[in-house]
């Protein structure tokens, strides 16, 4: 009874946050209703046994992600009552695919229901999981059978984060720190590069 | 017990929000870009909900993977937009037009 008045509080939570991230008019708030969405779509990852991912959703979702999108949204100056222009002319053919698209989700899931394919069942392979917590059990199946996949995912971060970096930096004129000048490095010769000093005891040295 | 079907459902609209989110905001791409985390959420909830009514734990594995590639598409994605922004002084992606392509 309680799992089924949690879940339907999550899901009417989620699905109105998720309509006022797209309906609002201030960017700032759209992150805001995001940040209420991923916590809403953690609590239902929860109700269904899912810890792991639930937790993992709080931390990566709205620690980084909702976060990256509140400095980008804040750090540039933009004027959103501009971008809001097309909104209203938009707005019946969006309504209109929307419409058709879910109609034929939900044709999908009602075929589903009644059994007209089969779709995969639980096997011999995937007994429930019993003795082990949720995040016990997903370590040992991602670092036996999908270690290849998660260092690829690994992989993905670090180009991300490379490609992030080497986009938003900044070169300003006439500062070169960061970059290499090749040409510069073989020109230099012994001459310009040292000086020979002969300190006298007692004074500095003037370089 | 809740079923499947409701987790399902749920996911759908969640993805049909995330589409209709990219019409209606054609010219704002931060809100777009909102929207295709939005649609990514959609996808992980329909993995995770799959993989517990199936007792098959790699829905969740892959639910991850998503993250991480939802994470770095949101960095990456945040970065054209700020070294765009610096060049043109807006973000309006309806006259993204310079390269004629």
């Amino acid at each position: 009874m309680i799992q089924t008045i949690a879940f339907y509080l999550f899901a009417v939570l989620v699905i109105a946050s998720a309509v006022m991230v797209i309906m609002s008019r201030n960017p700032v708030h759209s992150v805001l209703w995001l940040i209420l969405a991923f916590f809403n779509a953690a609590g239902l990852m929860v109700l269904v046994g899912a810890e792991f991912i639930a937790m993992l959703l709080v931390i990566v979702y709205v620690g980084a992600v909702a976060v990256l999108f509140l400095f980008v949204v804040m750090m540039l100056d933009i004027d959103f009552a501009e971008l809001r222009a097309g909104f209203i002319k938009n707005f019946p053919l969006g309504i209109a695919i929307a419409l058709i698209l879910l109609a034929e989700l939900v044709l999908g899931i009602g075929a589903y229901r009644a059994g007209a394919i089969a779709l995969g069942t639980p096997d011999g392979m995937a007994a429930p999981i019993v003795g082990v917590s949720n995040t016990e059990a997903l370590g040992a199946l991602l670092y036996s059978d999908y270690i290849f996949l998660f260092e690829a995912t690994g992989l993905v971060l670090l180009v991300a984060m490379i490609g992030a970096i080497v986009l938003t930096h900044r070169k300003s004129a006439g500062d070169h720190r960061g970059q290499q000048d090749i040409a510069k490095q073989n020109r230099r010769n012994p001459n310009e590069a040292t000086v020979m000093k002969r300190p006298t005891v007692g004074e500095g040295v003037e370089l | 017990m809740i079923g499947i079907e409701h987790y399902i459902v749920v996911s759908a609209i969640l993805f049909v929000l995330g589409v209709l989110g990219i019409f209606l905001n054609r010219k704002n791409i931060i809100v777009i870009l909102m929207a295709i985390e939005l649609i990514l959420l959609a996808v992980n909830i329909n993995m995770v909900a799959f993989s517990a009514f199936l007792n098959d734990l790699t829905g969740q594995i892959f639910a991850m993977f998503i993250l991480a590639v939802a994470a770095s598409e949101a960095a990456i994605g945040l970065a054209i937009l700020v070294i765009y922004f610096r060049g043109r002084g807006t973000i309006a992606v309806d006259d993204v037009n310079r390269m004629k392509g």
